[in-house]
This record gives C-alpha cells, structure tokens and sequence, in this order.
C-alpha cells in the first residue's frame, strides 16, 4: 500500500523531461576539486561536480562516505563543526563562495540548509520560526510585512493549511514531519537560490517521507534543490541527477535514470543492487 | 558459590543500605533541625514593627530592622548589577564562543574564583577599595559580594546554554544568522530558565554572606546614607547583635536568622518550582 504510495510520486516527476535532454543547461553550483577534513581525518577526497539549476540533485553513498560533508562544504556550514577544514572551490553562479571577501554569513543566505533532525526553535511560534531569518539578522522589522512572507512561505512547504489557524502556537507543538516541512519554509523565507537538504527524511515516518518528496518536486520549479539520502529508493523517484560517493570520492555522477539503469562503475552497480551498504 | 559466601554478600549489601539511608536521613534532620530551631527562637520576636522600626539602643523596646533589609537588598542589587553582566558574558563566552584551550582556562580560574574563601574576598575588598577610599562603603561591599557572584553565574549560565541541541545552533546558521544573533536569539531563550535559575542561587547564596561584609559594609546606626558611606545588613546585624551580651538583641538575631533563612530557602522554592514547572 505505502509501495504504491511512494510509487504515485514517481509517476508524478516522469512527465518532466528528463534533463540533460534540454539544449541550455545552467549550473547554479559548481564544486572544483573539493577536500574536506575534520581534523587530520579526511572526509572529502578531490570531489568536482556541476549541479544543475532548477533540478534536484541527490548524493548518495554508505554511512560515513562524506555526503553531508560534501553538502556541507556547499554553504560554508562545514567550517562550523570542530575541526572543520576545506579546500577547494564551489561556485555559486561563477563566484567561488570560499572566496577571500566572501563572508560566510551572506553565503548561507544565498544557499539555505536543512538537517536532518527537525530543527525548529522550540522557543518560537510556529510564525516567528518561519520569520526567524528575517528577524535575527534585521535590528527593527514590522510585523506586517512579514506576515505576507510567512504565508508565501509556509504555503510553498505545503504547510499552510494545517497550522494557519494555529501560528502563535510553540515550534515545537508540530509533528517530526511537519516540523521539517516548517524548517523548509523557513529556509525559503530567506529567499536562497540553494537549498541544501540533508537526509530530511530519515527521521521521518513514510507518510511523511511522501508529502516532503512531493515538496521537493514543487520547490526544484524555484530553486535549485541537493539532497542527501541514504534511500536509494528515494533518490531514484525524486531526483534528476545522481552522485554516488563512497570513503571521500564520487565514483559516479550521472542522471538518475542512466546511474541507476546503467551504471558506469562495477562499485556503483554493487552498492544500487545491495550487495553492500 | 559457597552458600556462607552469599549470606555475607546479603548482609553486606543490607548494611551499606541502611548507612547510606542513615546518611541521607541525617543530611535532612540537620537541615530540619536549623530551620526548626531557628524558627522557634526567632517567630517570638518577629513581627511587622521588626520590619519596619529602625533599630534601637540597648534596654530600649521596638528595635527593627527596617534598614538592614533595606541594606541588604541594596548590596544584593548593587552586586547583581555588577556581577550579571560580566557573568553572563563570560557564560556566554565558556559555551558559545572560546577555543576549547582558552576556555579551558577561563573556567578553571571561575572555578578557584568559586572555591576562594569569601572572607577572602572581604579582605581583598577592604585592601583595594577601602583602604584608597579610606571609608567603608556599601559600593566595596557590593563590589566584594559582586566577586562572590560572577563565577556561580557565568558557570551556570554556560551549563544551562550547553543543554541546548547543537542542532539548534546550526540550523541558526544556516538561516544566515551570525553567531552573536543565532546566540541572542535562539540559545539564550532555550537556557533561560536554566540561567535565571542560576542567578537566582546566586542571589541567595551572597544574600547570606556576611564575612565579606565586615571588612567591607561595616554596618550603619545611621540607616543607609549614600553608596559611598558603610551601610548595615541581616547578616552583619545578626553577628553583631548574636555576640552582644544583651538578651533583647540576641532576641532580635533569631529574629534576623529567621528573616533571612525565610529570604533564601523562598528563593530556593521559588526558583526550583519554576525550574521544574518549564522543563515539564
């Protein structure tokens, strides 16, 4: 039954052309020659990827081969965590974020992030989370022009419906799913060009797993999407393009229906048919 | 597996039970025994005139102590002025914001800080404060309680910040937030009750001392007359009063004990009501 379920969402994104097919392709991020460390343990190994623009793009790869530090790295989060070093370039719109006058703080406007355990601010109202980019980077505001955003932005996470009548009430009083449904649309009322997403779903229950995929094939219209994943599954029904990575490298990457159909390398072909990870 | 053998491991662990009851048993009989007895001496003579009359010569009746009170809030409010905002920072700073080698440091030395003898602290007080300022004054004493103050808040306060997810730091972040914002605006407020918490036992706990005061303070006759002048408090006004030769200002110590026992056992309510009541 929840096969089916899951199977529906697939049917919905094979309409679309698949990409590559189209004539001008633009690439909002450009990763070149990417290292990442954490300390002296080296977690990203030499990785240059093109990720399309207004496409999903999903990396996928065993526990510990370096997805989330690889997406990470994409808007300067990685630097965060202790030990956190990076080499390298990634190009958003031409312009390498690691640039020396580039300051973090601006990049992750630009590239928005959301993790895997629901993250809402337990101290905010369901409106003030969605308004928390604004409201913490800005001295004074006004609460009416912000409302228009939280709408705009709740509604475009398919949230809208169940918490219009209830915006005062505590982050935290939300479901797992609708929690990250609303980390999403606070990552969208900031307004990025990038949304990194880092295995959204894997706390989630299927259910819930559904409506954030049927999310991500609504948002790629706007944005530019990367998903992290460990289900293989989901990557194949939801994204256009596919990077699979094991111990810090990218062995493949490839769109979705070619890797998974027909993939290059005898490792990737190991790792999609289950013979290990 | 000698049957001897589990009959002494029985009983062993039958009479490490009953000591470790004993102890806990004593640890509350001696606090009931405190409160009990100080209550006992202290409610015959603790009445509204206590609060409100100014305290009277020897042999005279109706002495207070409205302006110890009054004293003693003014330190304890000097004090936390002083004391919060650099406590909270450094809080801030220990759980936020140092390198792991710096705030290693920083919080050993808040710990000694702790641990320093408040007496200590008094002298320290009297010898750079007043000494130059050849007077004792209720600013050395606030200063004095204020060094008592500062490492209890900034270790509580970063203990209480720490409990915050790290998820929740990151996510802030990752919304473009700088740090100092992503702290003011979503750390903080998850600590807060955790903080107030702290401040408030730190309030309690100087709002007792009374060894730095006497170096310090001193203690008035003339009522509180300006922050550079020597100014009276419960606890000093109960030494004083507890070591006289005099029947009716002993009276009035238990009376004082009594006050100042209710002051800081209703903080300690107070604060671990509310404590428990939100992490719910």
């Amino acid at each position: 039954m929840l096969y089916e379920l899951t199977n529906n969402t697939a049917g919905r994104s094979t309409p679309e052309k698949p990409k590559g097919a189209s004539d001008r392709t633009k690439y909002m991020l450009e990763v070149v020659k990417l290292n990442a460390w954490y300390g002296k343990m080296k977690a990203v190994n030499e990785i240059s990827m093109k990720i399309k623009a207004q496409a999903i793009t999903a990396l996928i790869g065993p526990s510990g081969c370096g997805k989330s530090t690889l997406i990470r790295c994409m808007n300067r989060m990685h630097e965060v965590s202790d030990g956190g070093r990076v080499s390298g370039q990634v190009l958003l719109d031409g312009r390498d974020i690691y640039g020396k006058d580039v300051d973090a703080v601006s990049v992750r406007r630009r590239i928005g992030m959301v993790f895997q355990k629901p993250t809402a601010f337990p101290t905010m109202s369901i409106f003030d989370n969605v308004a928390s980019g604004m409201n913490l980077t800005r001295l004074w505001y006004r609460k009416g022009e912000m409302q228009d955003l939280v709408e705009h932005s709740l509604k475009k996470a398919a949230l809208w419906e169940e918490v219009k009548d209830k915006l005062n009430w505590s982050g935290a009083s939300l479901s797992g799913g609708q929690q990250q449904r609303l980390c999403i649309a606070r990552a969208i009322a900031i307004e990025p060009e990038v949304l990194l997403l880092d295995e959204p779903c894997s706390a989630l229950d299927p259910i819930s797993t559904l409506k954030i995929e049927e999310l991500m094939l609504e948002i790629k219209k706007d944005y530019t999407v990367v998903i992290v994943t460990h289900n293989m599954q989901q990557a194949a029904r939801v994204s256009d393009c596919t990077g699979f990575l094991l111990l810090g490298e990218l062995i493949e990457f490839a769109p979705t229906k070619e890797l998974f159909s027909v993939p290059h390398d005898k490792r990737t072909e190991d790792y999609i048919t289950g013979r290990f990870g | 597996m000698s049957e001897s053998g589990h009959i002494r491991r029985k009983w062993t662990n039958r009479i490490m039970l009953i000591l470790c009851g004993c102890a806990a048993g004593l640890c509350i009989l001696i606090l009931g025994l405190i409160v009990g007895y100080t209550i006992a001496n202290g409610i015959s003579y603790f009445n509204l005139g206590f609060l409100t009359n100014v305290s009277k010569p020897v042999g005279e009746a109706g002495g207070g102590m409205r302006d110890e009170i009054f004293g003693t809030f003014i330190l304890v409010g000097l004090a936390s002025i002083m004391a919060l905002p650099v406590g909270l920072m450094a809080g801030i700073y220990l759980a936020e914001f140092g390198s792991p080698a710096v705030a290693y440091i920083v919080r050993f030395v808040a710990d000694i800080l702790a641990g320093v003898p408040s007496i200590v602290v008094g002298v320290f007080a009297y010898a750079v404060l007043v000494r130059p300022m050849h007077s004792y004054s209720a600013l050395s004493a606030g200063v004095a309680l204020a060094i008592i103050m500062i490492p209890v808040v900034a270790r509580t306060a970063e203990e209480a910040m720490r409990l915050v997810p790290n998820s929740l730091r990151e996510a802030a972040l990752a919304l473009g937030i700088n740090r100092w914002r992503a702290v003011l605006g979503v750390v903080m407020p998850g600590a807060i009750t955790g903080i107030i918490t702290g401040i408030m036992l730190a309030v309690a706990r100087i709002a007792g001392e009374t060894a730095p005061l006497i170096f310090t303070a001193l203690g008035s006759a003339f009522g509180v007359q300006g922050l550079n002048q020597p100014i009276g408090a419960l606890p000093l006004q109960i030494y004083r009063y507890a070591l006289s030769p005099y029947p009716d200002w002993q009276q009035q110590a238990w009376a004082a004990a009594f006050l100042l026992m209710i002051l800081v056992l209703g903080i300690n309510i107070v604060v671990r009501t509310v404590s428990r009541r939100k992490s719910m």
